[in-house]
């Protein structure tokens, strides 16, 4: 089992330093998403301005895999218009399915394509998806406020 | 090491799947047993055997065969009543896991506005949510022991806690995450004293500790057969016939019945009556042969090993800095699971670190969410023994997570 293609360099440096942690306003919606099995949490808020994802605030219990991707998230989508975030958050649940046969686009994916690795350890998937499908929850309840 | 099983390469030589190698050519140091056993190969014969030459259904089949998978099911029965020191055989419920088993008391149990259920803060959730489902449908109270912060259950309060229009008092005899072995006979006997049934949960203990169900004077005792070193599937509520017989059936169907109109329906005695369906018959039979197999070693020879090896366990993690246990520190009163933490690195990430070197442990809440919480934590490892546990697994999970810890490069 390669274990360095799991945690690479770029997951453990978010992992101990993570990118927009914490909770911040203004925000149009919050949520709080589980992970039922192991219990990580994060609560993500997320402030619109017109299509524009402003702030992505979040506070995430868990393990470095979803800490960390919780911070790359939060680049990646901060400041982008929605349309556009969301499909990051495409290209990365298409990733994170592809067991490991998918060749991630680094231009949509920037230091998501870190997370290749985890796509092929089934138990870790959810993790690293735990702050995207806040994310993906929290972003369509904000922009339901905002029009 | 005092306490070991005599024949400790003998019994391991009984479970096939140790001898396993995983990824990397790692050989398989399975400490994950309270989560589930691994299975000896009796049990595993005597399953494919049933399968493979007396295979029918039980009751409703007249030839040979169902004769056979009869007397195979009931024989499970037999070996269950004995196991648990049961007055009766007809007491032994056979449902599939002890999930439930807990449920069923939880659905069947009278109960009405105003009564009390107390159960404990380190229940399994599966000795939790049935309470809570039942107190709400009942519009009843639920209340809770706590626990202190050496992990002993918080009796201090039980005057308060146990009162006239307690109906239930449901706690496990052995924690799945802290590892702590309650009084259980004691708090049996304070619960009778206002007339309450007491329902226990000995999943984490039948696997380890001898159980009677009349010297520990409980009302129900449920356990699960996976973690017995019999298959999944299979679970068993022992419970007194006096209340068997009074309350109402759990779920309706074939079986469970004594004869059957459009307009209503008579039960079958126990424990049909409680055992709606084809039950899990091949199950019922692994189970027998998992029963008979640890009976053969014993009990309390089974139970010294996991004291000695979770002593030794507990001295290994003592050793690591940055580890630390949660739930009582002394091998002798506890049992063979134990929950830690590892400073500065997530369970999640432990488990898999050492997962890379063939060491299987849980890392998680361990379906017991409160318990975690009222220590402050999320999630913990897990590493958990049982009757095969040789120390050399547990110096293996000590270097690993030795290695844990440079890769994280914590401490
Ligand atoms: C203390 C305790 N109670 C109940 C259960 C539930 O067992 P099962 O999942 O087989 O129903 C378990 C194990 O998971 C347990 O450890």
């Amino acid at each position: 089992m390669d274990l360095d293609s799991l945690y690479q360099e770029i997951i453990l440096d978010h992992y101990r330093t993570p990118h927009h942690a914490g909770l911040r306003e203004p925000f149009e919606a919050e949520v709080h998403h589980v992970n039922p099995t192991c219990g990580d949490e994060v609560t993500l808020r997320v402030h619109l301005d017109g299509v524009t994802v402003v702030d992505v605030s979040y506070a995430a219990e868990g393990c470095s895999i979803s800490q960390a991707s919780a911070s790359v998230m939060t680049d990646l989508v901060i400041g982008k218009p929605l349309p556009e975030a969301l499909e990051a958050h495409a290209a990365f649940l298409e990733l994170m399915q592809g067991k490991g046969q998918v060749e991630p686009d680094e231009d949509v994916l920037e230091d998501g394509i870190a997370f290749a690795g985890v796509a092929k350890f089934p138990a870790r998937v959810k993790c690293a998806l735990l702050s995207w499908m806040a994310f993906k929850d929290a972003a369509l309840q904000a922009q339901g406020v905002s029009s | 090491m005092d306490g070991l099983l005599p024949d400790l390469d003998v019994i391991r030589k009984d479970f096939p799947i140790l001898e396993r190698t995983l990824d990397g050519g790692h050989k398989l140091v399975y400490l994950d047993s309270a989560n589930t056993s691994q299975k000896p190969q009796v049990v595993i014969d005597a399953m494919v055997d049933h399968l493979e030459r007396h295979n029918a259904n039980i009751a409703r089949a007249m030839h040979q065969l169902g004769a056979e998978s009869t007397a195979a099911f009931e024989g499970a029965r037999d070996t269950v009543a004995a196991f648990l020191n049961a007055p009766s055989r007809d007491e032994v419920i056979f449902t599939k896991n002890a999930s439930e088993a807990l449920n069923l008391v939880a659905r069947t149990v009278p109960l009405g506005p105003g009564d009390r259920v107390v159960i404990t803060e380190m229940e399994h959730h599966s000795n939790i949510v049935p309470w809570q489902l039942a107190t709400e449908r009942a519009g009843a109270e639920l209340r809770w022991f706590g626990i202190t912060d050496d992990g002993e259950l918080d009796l201090s309060n039980i005057d308060e806690l146990l009162v006239p229009g307690t109906k239930v008092v449901a706690l496990t005899w052995v924690s799945n995450m802290l590892g702590t072995i309650n009084p259980v006979a004691e708090i049996a006997r304070r619960a009778h004293e206002v007339g309450a049934v007491v329902v226990l949960d000995a999943s984490q203990a039948a696997p380890q500790l001898p159980i009677d169900v009349q010297a520990v004077g409980a009302d129900f005792v449920a356990f699960t057969g996976h973690k017995v070193t019999g298959p999944t599937g299979i679970g068993v509520l022992w419970g007194r016939s006096e209340l068997l017989n009074a309350y109402p059936p759990f779920l309706g169907g074939g079986e469970m019945i004594a004869t059957v109109t459009m307009e209503k329906s008579t039960w079958a005695p126990i424990p049909h009556k409680f055992e709606a369906g084809t039950p899990p018959i091949v199950e019922a039979v692994g189970l027998g042969a998992a029963l008979d197999y640890l009976s053969h070693i014993g009990l309390d020879a089974i139970h010294a090993h996991e004291v000695a090896i979770t002593r030794y366990l507990l001295a290994g993690l003592a050793s690591v800095s940055g580890v630390s246990v949660l739930g009582p520190l002394d091998a002798a009163r506890r049992g063979g699971a134990v929950s830690f933490e590892l400073a500065g690195v997530h369970p999640h990430d432990v488990a898999q670190l050492l997962d890379s070197r063939g060491i299987a442990v849980r890392a998680g809440h361990h379906c017991a969410k409160p318990a975690h919480r009222r220590f402050g934590v999320q999630a913990s490892t897990r590493a958990s023994s049982y009757l095969y546990t040789e120390p050399a697994e547990i110096d293996a999970l000590i270097d690993g997570l030795e290695y844990t810890k440079s890769y994280f490069k914590v401490g």
